[in-house]
């Protein structure tokens, strides 16, 4: 635990140490799937979305490593490819919350008073909403598509950024140089902007990790009831749900996105802790 | 004590109203509304005067605020409207589905309790790897997609061992696999959550005291850490119920069985706002409630905690 922070964080020892390999594989796989995202032709040499005729439901092999799906498409590549529609996904849902709880909780914290009470409740409110059933309503406001399940699932996020950003404020203020700070003259967004908000940033950063991970895992979920993207399109989610209708003869089609799913948002959480996340 | 019941009270109340109000923004202001949503568009081909009246009959052409008065009243009368879909009174749709998803849930509720507990005495009482290995499944456990865990139970248990059919199972057989399903993601928090309160006990002074008088690990973990470690899960209790009906309605997908959550998935592919607005506000209700109660039962159970009734919350 302390070797991560140290390792980590800011001053680095004067002796190299490596990372506990842990945190190695997490970055690893992270790595792995953003360059899926950026270039997936590298990684996969068939189309996602044509089909082979002839080719249904094919075991793994050396030209199909995951097999290929009921319309004959390799898996391999419909995983690799889907990871772009994923990762954007996640970004916008983590934008969303970040941005929009961020501000809520920089008001709350800095204004104090009938802003905080304010804030606060309505941040209540929101944790008090089941955040599926929450992220639901949205989605039959906004409509399907994945942007809107993204939208959606950033939503859920706002409470927790507006918790940690808040709580983040009101320790910082409370130090001797945002004091000073004010004390010399500094106007009040000056003093927010130049020394509470990079001081806050650590553990809000961390935060966004880890909801990263939670709203890959939470898309997919959307993606699998059939809310996000619609069909043609691979997303991880949908992949296990079309996979699902093959499952007594080709199991590994709803194996492999999951097991994908289920990496990236371990690797996630793994960085978050490194980062110093504290759990709200 | 009465002063800060009330000021609690009034507290969850506040928020049960905001969480009224959320729903109502989201769902009925908003989104023009259900009526044209669901006729306009349809094969119907009902008259522009028809539809008039319609929205007059389901009371959509009111002010909004008005109509904000008006669904707060029925609400708290008990009346939650009536499905636009399958035109029957949500209420009844409520009735008819919550028994199944309770069963579900309190199942997979006591099989997390007791997965979560293994955990935690694995981490203190287990050598070395397994230590290791058993604090490092909490968070793989919240990482697991549930539908995905849901789907590859079935293939393992269902089609590789054929230990449960498929085709007509047992009662008993129908939920083996759903409430594992639900206990792994519940199980994981309160598994941490404990872990974190044992790690934290174990270092106070008094099991120190307790171990130089020639207590063995295993009767201080019983004796003074057990009971220390198990009250504050209980304030889990209300982020648990939302994570169990979260779970519930993705479970039931998964396996195909009836419940709240097979309603609420229905709700969301046919816009039927009415039934989901009416699962948002109970099952905030829910969640208020739950919170309200563990906050007043947990100083009767941990005394140290009635000392400072703090109302930061």
């Amino acid at each position: 635990m302390s070797g991560a922070n140290a390792t980590a964080g800011f001053a680095p020892p004067r002796t190299l140490v490596l990372p506990p390999v842990g945190l190695l594989l997490a970055w690893t796989v992270i790595a792995l799937v953003l360059s899926w995202a950026v270039v997936p032709g590298l990684f996969a040499w068939h189309d996602p979305l044509q089909g082979v005729a002839g080719e249904q439901l094919l075991p793994p092999s050396l030209e199909h490593p995951l097999g290929t799906d009921g319309l004959g498409r390799d898996m391999l590549a419909r995983v690799v490819y889907g990871a772009r529609e994923s990762l954007l996904g996640a970004l916008l849902a983590v934008g969303v919350g970040l941005t929009l709880g961020t501000a809520l909780g920089l008001l709350a914290g800095a204004r104090g008073g009938i802003a905080d009470a304010a804030v606060m409740r309505l941040v209540d409110t929101l944790l008090a909403i089941p955040s599926l059933l929450l992220s639901l309503s949205v989605i039959i406001l906004l409509g399907f598509g994945s942007i809107n399940a993204a939208i959606a699932v950033g939503f859920v996020s706002v409470a927790h950024f507006a918790r940690l950003s808040r709580a983040e404020v009101l320790r910082v203020r409370r130090t001797e140089y945002v004091e000073a700070a004010f004390g010399s003259g500094g106007r009040f967004l000056a003093v927010l902007w130049r020394h509470v908000l990079p001081n806050a940033l650590t553990s809000v950063l961390a935060l966004a990790a880890l909801q990263f991970g939670s709203a890959i895992l939470a898309l997919s979920t959307l993606g699998f009831l059939g809310y996000g993207a619609p069909p043609p399109t691979p997303e991880w989610g949908l992949l296990i749900a079309e996979g699902r209708d093959f499952l007594a003869t080709a199991w590994w089609l709803s194996c492999a996105p999951g097991v994908v799913v289920l990496l990236v948002v371990l690797s996630a959480e793994r960085i978050s802790r490194s980062l110093g996340a504290r759990r709200t | 004590m009465r002063r800060y019941l009330l000021q609690r009270l009034g507290q969850a109340l506040l928020v049960l109203l905001a969480a009224y109000t959320v729903a109502f923004v989201l769902l009925q202001a908003l989104p023009g509304d259900a009526v044209l949503i669901k006729f306009l568009g349809s094969e119907m081909g009902l008259t522009a005067d028809q539809i008039a009246e319609l929205r007059i009959a389901y009371g959509a052409d009111a002010p909004v605020w008005e109509q904000y008065l008006h669904t707060l009243g029925r609400f708290l009368a008990g009346e939650f409207g009536y499905s636009i879909r399958a035109g029957v009174p949500v209420a009844s749709l409520l009735a008819e589905n919550i028994r199944p998803t309770l069963v579900l849930a309190g199942l997979a509720l006591a099989a997390a309790s007791l997965l979560a507990v293994a955990l935690a005495v694995l981490s203190q009482l287990g050598f070395g790897w397994v230590r290791a290995v058993v604090r490092s499944m909490p968070p793989f456990f919240v990482a697991v997609p549930v539908f995905w865990l849901g789907i590859m139970l079935i293939q393992v248990f269902s089609f590789q061992l054929g230990l449960i059919s498929v085709i007509a199972p047992e009662p008993w057989e129908e939920l083996v696999l759903p409430v594992l399903t639900l206990a792994v993601p519940i199980s994981a928090p309160l598994a941490q959550l404990l872990i974190r309160n044992l790690d934290a006990i174990l270092n106070e002074p008094f099991v120190a005291v307790a171990r130089a008088k020639g207590a063995t690990h295993a009767w201080v973990l019983w004796r003074h850490a057990a009971r220390n470690a198990l009250p504050p899960t209980l304030t889990m209790a209300g982020v648990l119920f939302g994570e169990l009906l979260g779970g519930a309605v993705v479970t039931e997908t998964v396996f195909g069985l009836g419940g709240l959550g097979g309603l609420t998935q229905q709700a969301v592919a046919n816009q039927d706002v009415a039934v989901l607005q009416a699962i948002v506000v109970l099952s905030a209700a829910a969640f208020v409630a739950i919170s309200l109660a563990m906050d007043l039962l947990l100083p009767l159970i941990d005394p140290r905690l009635a000392t400072r009734p703090a109302g930061a919350a």
